[in-house]
């Protein structure tokens, strides 16, 4: 579904990503790890068109969207949750679920999928008409997510859900996650917290230092020595 | 002319200070620029709305139906084709300074342009209600400023409302909040802008129609309001509606109840001494936030 040619991406002068080379299918659930810095953000801001790519191709499907802007691309169903959740924080959780389905595809099915979201993330229907800056950090991620599964994606990429969570709410965001994946929606995740991706993905990519290090099974990554060593303090 | 109808007076001016202030606080809001050419392109709303009204004679507040259009397409076809295009060479800076000297550069072209095409006479639309007043109660007021203020106050609650109702509005307020997140929903962002941009002038048309009655139009007229709207939106907090409107009144109160016991040079020093007033005592104006969308 999702295919990554030799990129190369960065910001002005600075190349953060070197010949990245990846691909989601259909249906799959993949994880990219890596530590802070490694270049998982730019990444998946590259995919969404936030930034340009210096080299290299994007496909989704048989169409190349290394050009387009990131509207056009939140168009064909590829939907990033942002880092740090970034919710209109002064917009309620309403008017925040609605700019999710502003998108004539999604508009038409608004209502089926907020009934969707409400279902899936309770505590959103009970907070309708608040502030979103004034929720917790817990529940403004759940809203991104629930923002996000409004614009009815095909391919949701997720950035670092767990940042700045209690690993109790890291658990309840990834057991949403894994709902998520039930419904056949593609995910795409990309986290520091590698031992909670690998654990939900089949298949995951490591990220240092610009480059993929390592490719695999989750389970072969979950195993390896070195990512023992240096992600999971073992 | 009695208290209450100096305030009257003063209300009624301040709404249209807030209703010109508006726009400026709308592009501010969501571009992060501070638009210089606010005040001419007043000026050519006023122009625009005059020769209309001189060549149909048809009342100057339906005039609006005609010039809000017009000023709409001139506000999104200036940000398509001069802003847009530096904006994009300066996307990665927050308050981008070379937009602001491009719509500086945008109001010498529209002034001198105008002293061209329409002179630089004085000019007013004389209607029936230009001269007469209304007494309501012990209060009299001019009927060309009483109208004006109702169609200002409706016109900035319409805007409000067009903001948080419908879904233009409310993806203008998203892209102010956090432009990336909008474009990550799908929300056209350059698109936005220039719609926010072309909604910013249609909004000075609205004040033109309702100015021309009672005010002379010339080709500087923009300066006199530039330098209001300024004040009004910093007072009140640059990039909030509430604060606009409010910050409007405040101006025209202060002006128009300073102008009955002081020289008008004293009253205009009073303007500004208030504004530095609020300025020490709350930098962020009134209504001040990091964003108010």
């Amino acid at each position: 579904m999702l295919r990554i040619k030799e990129l190369d991406s960065g910001y002005g002068d600075i190349t953060v990503l070197k010949n990245i080379s990846l691909n989601v299918d259909e249906g799959e659930i993949v994880s990219i790890v890596g530590a802070n810095g490694s270049g998982k953000t730019t990444l998946l801001n590259t995919i969404s068109g936030i930034l340009s790519p210096k080299k290299g191709e994007i496909w989704v499907e048989d169409q190349r969207i290394d050009n387009l802007p990131p509207h056009k691309i939140t168009e064909l169903g590829i939907v990033q949750v942002p880092e740090g959740r970034r919710i209109f924080p002064l917009m309620t959780v309403y008017e925040n679920l609605m700019i999710g389905a502003s998108l004539p595809r999604a508009k038409a099915k608004a209502k089926q999928n907020l009934e969707y979201v409400f279902d899936l993330l309770p505590r959103l229907a009970e907070r309708q008409n608040q502030i979103g800056r004034t929720m917790s950090g817990g529940e403004q991620q759940m809203l991104a997510i629930g923002r996000a599964l409004m614009a009815e994606p095909r391919l949701l990429m997720l950035d670092e859900p767990s940042m700045g969570l209690s690993p109790l709410l890291v658990s309840t965001v990834f057991e949403v996650i894994a709902k998520i994946v039930e419904q056949k929606i593609t995910v795409l995740i990309v986290e520091q917290n590698v031992k909670k991706a690998l654990g939900l993905s089949k298949r995951g990519y490591v990220l240092e230092n610009g480059f993929i290090s390592m490719e695999g099974s989750s389970d072969q990554l979950l195993n390896n020595p070195h990512i023992k060593k240096a992600y999971l303090g073992m | 002319m009695g208290f209450l109808s100096v305030v009257a007076n003063g209300l009624s001016m301040g709404a249209i200070y807030g209703l010109i202030a508006l726009g400026l606080t709308l592009i501010f809001g969501i571009m992060r620029i501070i638009n210089f050419a606010q005040g001419a392109l007043l000026m050519l709303s006023m122009m625009v709305s005059y020769w209309l009204w001189a060549a149909t004679g048809i009342n100057p507040y339906i005039l609006v139906i005609i010039v809000g259009p017009i000023m709409f397409a001139v506000g999104y076809i200036c940000e398509r084709c001069l802003i847009k295009p530096v904006l994009d060479e300066q996307k990665d800076v927050r308050e981008p300074v070379a937009v602001l000297l491009l719509t500086a550069a945008l109001a010498i072209v529209l002034e001198n342009a105008a002293l061209m095409v329409f002179g630089a006479d004085y000019v007013m639309a004389k209607t029936s209600f230009s001269t007469s007043t209304i007494a309501l109660g012990p209060v009299t007021v001019s009927a060309a400023r009483f109208y004006g203020l109702i169609i200002a106050l409706l016109a900035a609650g319409i805007f409000y409302l067009f903001l948080h109702r419908t879904q233009v509005g409310c993806n203008i307020r998203a892209t102010g909040q956090d432009r990336n997140a909008a474009a990550l929903m799908g929300i056209d962002v350059p698109k936005t802008y220039a719609i926010a941009f072309g909604i910013g002038t249609a909004l000075l048309s609205v004040a033109a129609v309702v100015l021309i009655p009672f005010y002379y139009v010339h080709p500087s007229v923009g300066a006199v309001f530039m330098t209001k709207a300024f004040i009004v939106v910093v007072l009140g907090g640059l990039g909030s509606i509430p604060g606009a409107v409010l910050g409007g009144v405040i101006i025209g109160l202060i002006e128009s109840i300073g102008a009955q016991y002081m020289a008008a040079t004293l009253t205009a020093m009073l303007v500004y001494l208030v504004f530095l007033l609020v300025l020490f005592v709350k930098p962020t104006g009134i209504f001040g936030s990091p964003y108010d969308w």
